[in-house]
């Protein structure tokens, strides 16, 4: 009797689903936009970096290091300059990211001296853009430097050899995919279940639920099973989106891996049920969802701006944020092939918030009102 | 014992009384009528009936069940239309009926008798969307999805408000037919018109209680003599005779005016004082007092 009235929820969960254009785009366009636009367009890597030269030498090792560097690949030198006075004016216009300038007498310097400098501008105003330029542009002249002085540069120095591991080519798809999976998750679970429980109090039919022998805990599941499926399907698109279209690897155990996913989807949809029973109206839901819930997983997470780099208030408000401990455990499960033996602790970390959000939730669950 | 028994029910809404003090008693198989304007705590009333709201203080049972201990046996026993549609828009009218009898444990074979005469008007809508439907087929299949588990109690909160005339005249033999097999029928309208098609009716008015009758008995106990009075310019008339002392109370009536009249009125009198004030076309005869007058008396 009880699964017969379950499956009639479901289905007419579905039907509320698959008749709002608005709910369909953003859980199947969604996922698929967001994963493309991190992988495409929010990226630090770059290619064919457009820059200028202001070469004051002019000579047979000047001409060699510009070569060096559009060799590369990217680089694209659009401006050869004359004098200082040009560069403002590149710069305005925006057609270039960075200069290299190189000194007069770099030839002469370079082989008498052995001291000699070429001198980074980049423009600021996109800071991340451009310390990756002039990181990479000073480990090209580096190298430019090493080849040159060959066997005759000076017999003692210490040589840097510096390895990333786990993203060796430091890809930025191995941080977003995770990133993008703990976003979706959370906007389809918590939102969208806020959003419908929340629809269902402000047309009334909430209150017909109620007004039936329905026990509430079916009246729940039976929003919350739906977009379970739904958003769980999402998270494995993510995986295999980020598999085949930006090679980013699953190295550990994947059960292990849909595990954890499932198990952060139980958190979100507990947020989403918690939060649809303190709102009255889907634009109330719409609200404590994006605030309460969307900018700290983007913002706070680890996701965009580092942990270790935020101030100490900010790191408190992270480390309560379920999608830090998301992050962390896809990161170490997919790129350092960890099994739980290694992870065990944020594992506990998020059943403790699934345990403590849901006993909240169906604690406020109100069947009828003071 | 009766179906519905209220008790002394209070409701505050922060400072405000909502309901104050109301007790009433509908019978088993009772056509009861809520009416009262707009924001006189029907609403409120129904959803205590219905469990979702708990009362301030006071006490009420319906089916024998208490509205705040027992309100899960009171929420498998009783059907509840609210006053605003709330019905899932995006599903079609026989998806609504569907569902809405599958989660009371039935099906629409096993009751179909219970709402056959309404839903062979919507049968051929079956399809439509409900939010597509009009207001008086929105209404049908309200009556259709709170029908559908056989309850003992009805609550239907102003089913008619929004409705075109012929479809509440409808919807109105359909509670006829309804409390025909039995079912305890508490309803509530703003229309004092359709109080007389109730066994007995409630008239109320800012939370309180003012008079519970029967219509004819209601309309009975009003003793002052009523006179419907028109002219020419019956605006003027209205003023002139608000300041005519044998007038108790001037009412706008249709095309008439009503006067509730004192001790010593007659129509030669009421003739005297508007010739007096110059009017012309002037037509006066005595009126039938219907529960509007009553309400307006005890309001």
């Amino acid at each position: 009797m009880l699964w017969r009235i379950f499956s009639a929820f479901v289905k007419k969960e579905f039907y509320h689903i698959l008749r709002d254009r608005r709910t369909l785009f953003i859980l199947i366009g969604m996922p698929i936009v967001l994963v493309l636009l991190f992988g495409y367009v929010v990226t630090n890597e770059f290619k064919d970096a457009s820059i200028a030269v202001l070469d004051n030498s002019r000579d047979d090792l000047s001409h060699e290091l510009r070569q060096h560097l559009e060799a590369s690949g990217h680089f694209h030198i659009v401006a050869d300059l004359r004098s200082y006075g040009d560069l403002e004016g590149q710069f305005k216009t925006g057609k270039i990211k960075m200069a290299v300038v190189i000194p007069a007498r770099f030839e002469d310097d370079f082989f008498d001296k052995k001291q000699t400098t070429v001198q980074l501008i980049a423009d600021g105003t996109e800071p991340n853009y451009a310390t990756t330029l002039v990181n990479y542009a000073s480990q090209m002249i580096l190298r430019f430097q090493q080849i040159k002085s060959g066997a005759a540069a000076a017999p003692y120095r210490v040589k840097v050899e510096t390895r990333m591991v786990y993203n060796p080519q430091l890809r930025s798809a191995y941080n977003f995919v995770p990133g993008v999976i703990a976003m979706i998750l959370m906007l389809i679970s918590a939102m969208m279940t806020s959003l419908t429980i929340a629809r269902e109090k402000e047309t009334g039919t909430m209150d017909l639920l109620l007004v039936s022998p329905l026990p509430p805990l079916l009246i729940i599941l039976g929003k919350v099973v739906p977009y379970t499926v739904l958003s769980f399907l999402n998270a494995v698109m993510i995986l295999v989106m980020g598999f085949y279209v930006f090679h980013v690897p699953v190295l550990g155990s994947l059960p292990l891996l849909l595990g954890i996913c499932l198990l952060y989807l139980a958190v979100a949809l507990a947020l989403g049920v918690l939060i649809s029973t303190k709102s009255e109206t889907q634009q109330a839901a719409m609200m404590s969802s994006l605030f309460a819930l969307m900018l700290p997983t983007m913002l706070l997470s680890g996701f965009i701006f580092p942990i270790k780099s935020m101030p100490a208030l900010l790191q408190h408000i992270s480390s309560i944020i379920p999608a830090t401990y998301f992050i962390d455990l896809l990161k170490s499960v997919m790129l350092k092939g960890n099994d739980l033996s290694f992870i065990w602790q944020p594992t506990l970390i998020l059943t403790f918030m699934l345990v403590v959000l849901l006993g909240l939730a169906l604690v406020s669950f109100k069947v009828r009102k003071e | 014992m009766p179906d519905i028994a209220i008790q002394n029910i209070n409701h505050n809404y922060g400072s405000v009384h909502a309901l104050q003090n109301l007790s009433f008693e509908v019978g088993k198989g009772e056509l009861f009528g809520l009416i009262g304007p707009d924001g006189a705590g029907k609403s409120t009333l129904f959803r205590i009936l219905t469990t979702l709201l708990v009362p301030t203080s006071g006490s009420a049972s319906v089916a024998g069940f208490d509205v705040v201990k027992d309100y899960r046996q009171i929420r498998r026993r009783v059907g509840y239309m609210p006053g605003k549609f709330s019905l899932y828009q995006d599903l079609s009218v026989e998806e609504n009926l569907q569902f809405f009898a599958t989660i009371f444990g039935t099906t629409i074979q096993e009751n179909y008798h219970l709402i056959e005469d309404i839903y062979v008007q919507l049968a051929p809508f079956k399809n439509r969307r409900a939010g597509n439907l009009s207001g008086g087929m929105k209404q049908k299949l309200a009556l259709c999805c709170a029908l559908i588990h056989e309850p003992e109690v009805l609550f239907l909160d102003e089913p008619t408000t929004g409705v075109d005339a012929v479809s509440r005249r409808e919807f109105w033999e359909m509670l006829q037919r309804l409390k025909a097999q039995g079912i305890t029928i508490l309803v509530s309208t703003p229309y004092m018109d359709e109080a007389s098609l109730c066994e007995r009716v409630a008239l109320i008015q800012e939370g309180k209680i003012l008079s519970i009758n029967s219509p004819a008995a209601m309309v009975k106990s009003f003793d002052k003599p009523l006179w419907a009075v028109k002219s020419d310019r019956i605006y003027q008339l209205l003023l002139d005779l608000r300041t005519f002392d044998l007038a108790e109370r001037v009412e706008p009536f249709g095309e008439y005016l009503h006067i509730v009249g004192r001790p010593g009125i007659s129509q030669k009198t009421i003739l005297d004082f508007l010739k007096n004030k110059n009017h012309e076309g002037i037509k006066i005869q005595p009126a039938q007092p219907t529960i509007e007058h009553v309400f307006l008396e005890l309001a």
